[in-house]
């Protein structure tokens, strides 16, 4: 073959780039190559104009483009080898990547160790199956963030945005800052899953309605989005309370309805997913299921702060590197489980030997006051903290001394 | 006057309230939020964050912000210069684009590389 | 004026199929429709199922042109490159009444002389289709249904025609048609034009264009129906599978796309507007809910989008083909419901053949090519393939529609095949068709449509006319 590499990352977003970074750290000598199907590195950072980016990492407020920006300049002195405007097509269990790219045409790559770092992407109305018409004017809010951050086009003049995560309050701000009117945020749950901060500063701010219990259930307008009907629903069944319709006139529906890690390749190459987070199943390398492939940022579960993915990425890289060197981890393997109150916990499994501190990241499943988590290990209670509040929008991590851990653990609440 | 503490995922409901003409915070858990409460109530500051036309370069637009943080009475005139604003590629991030922008004392600079077309 | 021998107003799947039957004849053919692109109505959004004819009523026109229909596809689709699958369609039973149903379904196709249809036990059927209910009494099996695209088609005759010399009128609504010696004059938009015939093929529209000549000899009234697709990922059918009409209503289908996908549908609503296809929470919630009956498996967690189709209901109860009574010179090919899709090329044989009739003399084309071929996807291209693609043309190796990988070489292409809207790329290239829906790639097909064409992005639409996309550029220092 004739390319080799000891390191090939796919994807070069902020996962990838700290993992590159890492990789390189790690392996001074290694061989590391990075595929990114854009023509520039930093992937959906480079649109996230706002600030708010670094303040864990960097102890710094940064915004998205500085944030990937000091990867990018570290990348460069790293020798790291990067093609952009290259698409990988798949990836075998022999870690032979297959990608296309304009300099290049149809290449193989035969790699070491694979780190997976494809990000996500957003959910979108047919997801929801929003009743009503499909005319124009119907955007995700990231792809409205790439036409007005990007290209320079305001998507439309008055707008409802249907969910409040992040990018539709980032959103909300944005399009009220360039002129257009936005007439009200719906959320179809009882809480937000974006920040407090951005829920100040982007919608109270701008004095934009944010309606908890709120979903859309019709959109009007033959060619171009007219208006949308806005309904209450019922707490418990989440189904729209009749009586409760409200229409809205406007020409814009913006949907900011939740991530989907991007897993199309991951699939197609047989690793073992996780049905909760969308995202492979890994041990507290980042390894997959497939030895010598990693994965880490939002391809792995949806964070909701990079400075996370960051730190993640850093670890599957090292690990990697590690792996691509000849250090294979081995060793009893225990699974980590999640129930009563959490959704779901990161790694799913644990190679045991190693003494130090193991971080473990978690969700819960609903907003809770005053639980208490606990990581149980058979009869044995290995960590249990009390918290005043605890949102599903929110990435809890905890860290476990990984010396203790003898079996089975099972991170819970008593709520 | 009411507000919502963004230092923490707690979200504390903060009061703000001039008892004998001493500004009083209640509602906050912790110092950092009465801090915040107490900037909020005299002079809230906010970054702008946004975009400036660029001539020559990659792609049309530059992202910029004020270096510092502008109070929030000011957003509306300063997002007005910026609209006017065309730097020539190409730009580095903390390149100035406006200097002082809007009498705020802060200056706009870039927030991203622009290389030459 | 310009003057044609026939003017076909309606650009669906039967007016596109009729102007490339006539392609193959020495004349002048516009094809005239009020929409920016081919096959904007009921083409774009139907069951995409090639019927086998056991359904028709016997003895109607429904029933022979059907029959006749799905016998042409075979030649029709090798030589327009269009996907066919015969997979075979399933009508099952789940109670002795139903079997009842699929008996007389099989008697009626035998009268219809529907070939390679066979009953199935419950247990032959699952062995065939696994993901049929297990109540599943018995099935009718037609071995000659299958499935199709019906923008594809569409796109592929209008795209034929054109090659043979047929000219495209599209985004001109016709306003008024008016008799005079030599043929009618006909205002298509903003011009008027002459033909010596007129071929009536406006799908639900098709009767208010005869009453622009004074026919009212029949209505067509719109019926929705309502449709869920599913992601690729999801599991999905091997045969179209169709339930009986029951006392609970006519049933809806589960049925494999030649994409990959599967879909559920279609409602059933009478309505009476001719514009409005909007999707309910009351649709949604049915098709969800019949589904389970004939598929318990369907997975509605991988719906990726929901959308409705308004089918031309006669009000004569069987297709309209045939001269007008108000002036034999415009021949009606209309109140084409289903199976339309199915008949299009028997009804554009059987309205060339009225044409002829009509006093038209017709002389051979030497120079007619029935061939055309699809974009050339990338997608399903062979590694070799692939790599020489890409030499060949760079583009190819710029994927800008992830989900469904379609490379700038294809969008290009389809921009230079006539596309000049978002949903034209998406039903050339299937550019915004997969799971994301867009998303990802909708501002990169905007660019590209823009760079190739010289519209300015604020005037691009999603499908024509008032379907803007971006309101205004957001600063407007001159570059």
């Amino acid at each position: 073959m004739e390319y080799r590499y000891d390191i090939v990352i796919i994807g070069g977003g902020p996962a990838g780039l700290a993992a590159a970074l890492s990789a390189r750290e790690t392996a001074p000598e290694a061989k590391i190559l990075m595929l990114e199907r854009d023509k520039k590195l930093g992937g959906i950072l480079q649109q996230c104009i706002h600030n708010g980016f670094g303040l864990h990492y960097f102890g710094q407020e940064l915004t998205g483009p500085e944030y990937a920006q000091r990867f990018i300049d570290q990348l460069e002195a790293a020798k790291i080898e990067v093609w952009t405007d290259t698409m990988v097509l798949d990836f075998s269990s022999e870690k032979v990547v297959d990608c296309v790219c304009a300099a290049r045409g149809y290449v193989q790559v035969q790699a070491g160790a694979i780190v997976l770092a494809m990000g996500c992407r957003e959910r979108t109305r047919g997801a929801l199956s929003i009743p009503g018409t499909r005319p124009a004017g119907i955007y995700t809010a990231g792809c409205a963030q790439r036409l007005n951050n990007i290209e320079g086009y305001l998507p439309g003049k008055k707008v409802v945005i249907l969910g409040s995560g992040d990018i539709g309050l980032i959103m909300a701000r944005r399009m009220t800052w360039e002129g257009a009117q936005v007439k009200l945020v719906a959320e179809i749950m009882p809480y937000s899953s974006g920040l407090n901060r951005n829920i100040v500063q982007c919608l109270v701010d701008n004095d934009i309605p944010l309606k908890f219990n709120h979903t859309v259930t019709a959109v009007h307008g033959q060619e171009r989005v007219t208006g949308v009907t806005v309904s209450e629903v019922d707490p418990a069944t989440r189904r729209p309370i009749a009586g409760t319709e409200e229409f809205y006139e406007c020409d814009t529906l913006l949907l900011s309805v939740g991530l989907i890690p991007e897993n199309e390749l991951t699939r197609g190459a047989g690793v073992e997913m996780d049905r909760i987070t969308n995202g492979a199943v890994v041990d507290q390398f980042r390894q997959t299921s497939m030895e010598g492939v990693f994965a880490c940022g939002n391809v792995l579960h949806v964070h909701d702060l990079v400075d996370n993915v960051s730190n993640e990425s850093a670890i599957a890289g090292a690990a990697a590197a590690r792996y691509a060197m000849g250090q294979k981890a081995a060793g009893q393997v225990y699974a980590v489980k999640a129930e009563n109150g959490v959704r779901y916990a990161l790694p799913q499994r644990i190679v045991a030997g190693d003494a130090g501190k193991l971080d473990v990241y978690f969700r819960v499943d609903a907003a809770y006051r005053n639980p208490s988590v606990q990581v149980l290990c058979g009869d044995k209670v290995l960590y249990s903290r009390k918290k005043q509040i605890m949102t599903p929008g929110e990435m809890e991590k905890m860290t476990l001394d990984q010396g203790l851990i003898t079996g089975d653990i099972t991170v819970r609440l008593d709520k | 006057m009411e507000l919502t503490c963004i230092v923490c995922p707690m979200g504390c409901r903060i009061t703000v309230e001039k008892v004998d003409g001493r500004l009083h915070v209640s509602g906050n858990t912790c110092k950092r939020g009465e801090k915040y409460a107490l900037q909020e109530s005299v002079c809230p500051m906010r970054t702008l964050t946004t975009l400036v036309r660029v001539r020559g370069g990659e792609g049309p637009l530059c992202p910029v912000k004020t270096r510092e943080a502008i109070p929030k009475a000011m957003l509306e005139e300063a997002l007005g210069v910026v609209k006017g604003v065309c730097v020539d590629a190409p730009v580095k991030i903390g390149d100035v684009v406006v200097k002082n922008i809007a009498g705020t004392g802060v200056d706009l600079v870039a927030t991203a590389n622009r290389e030459r077309r | 004026m310009r003057e044609y021998d026939v003017a076909v107003i309606g650009a669906g799947v039967t007016g596109s199929a009729i102007a490339r039957q006539l392609s193959r004849w020495k004349m002048k053919v516009a094809l005239i429709d009020g929409a920016e692109d081919v096959a904007m109505g009921a083409s774009r959004a139907n069951s995409a199922i090639v019927h086998a004819g056991y359904d028709c009523p016997p003895g109607s026109l429904e029933a022979e042109l059907n029959v006749k229909g799905n016998a042409l596809y075979t030649r029709w689709c090798a030589e327009l490159d269009v996907p066919l699958q015969r997979t075979g369609t399933l009508v099952a039973a789940f109670d002795e009444e139903e079997a009842e149903n699929v008996r007389a379904l099989y008697e009626r196709g035998l009268k219809n002389g529907v070939p390679e249809m066979k009953i199935l036990s419950g247990e032959e059927a699952r062995a065939l289709e696994p993901m049929l209910a297990e109540n599943c009494v018995c099935a009718l099996l037609a071995g000659t249904g299958g499935i199709t695209c019906p923008y594809e088609m569409t796109i592929a005759c209008a795209e034929n025609a054109r090659k043979n010399g047929v000219d495209w009128l599209l985004g001109r609504k016709v306003s008024a048609i008016r008799g005079t010696e030599a043929g009618f004059v006909v205002t298509a938009g903003y011009e008027d034009i002459i033909a010596r015939r007129v071929v009536n093929a406006a799908g639900l529209f098709s009767d208010d264009v005869a009453r622009m000549i004074g026919d009212d000899s029949f209505t067509v009234r719109p019926r929705k129906g309502e449709y869920l697709l599913m992601d690729r990922s999801a599991k999905a059918p091997k045969y179209v599978i169709f339930q009986t009409p029951s006392r609970l209503g006519k049933g809806i289908l589960v049925s494999p796309t030649v994409d990959g996908n599967s879909f559920v549908g279609p409602t059933a609503v009478d309505q009476t507007d001719k514009t409005d296809t909007s999707v309910s929470q009351e649709g949604i919630d049915q098709l969800r809910r019949m589904a389970k009956k004939s598929a318990p498996e369907m997975d509605f967690r991988n719906v990726i989008t929901s959308f409705a189709g308004l089918r031309a209901q006669p009000s004569t109860g069987d297709f309209i083909i045939r001269p007008s009574e108000a002036d034999g010179r415009m021949i009606h090919a209309a109140g084409i419901c289903s199976p339309g899709l199915t008949s299009a090329p028997a009804v554009a044989e059987l309205v060339e053949k009225l044409l002829m009739e009509s006093g038209l003399t017709l002389t051979e084309d030497p120079a007619y090519d029935p061939h055309r071929s699809h974009i050339r996807r990338f997608r399903d291209m062979t590694r070799e393939q692939k790599e020489a693609a890409i030499a060949e043309n760079p583009l190819y190796a710029r994927v800008i529609c992830r989900c469904e990988t379609i490379t700038e070489a294809e969008i290009v292409e389809a921009v230079s095949r006539g596309a000049r809207t978002l949903d034209g790329v998406k039903r050339r290239t299937r550019a915004g068709m997969g799971r994301c829906q867009g998303g990802f790639c909708s501002p990169r097909v905007m660019e590209i449509i823009s760079r190739e064409t010289g519209i300015p992005m604020e005037k691009l639409t999603k499908f024509g006319a008032g379907s803007y996309l971006v309101a205004e550029k957001t600063r407007s220092g001159e570059v």
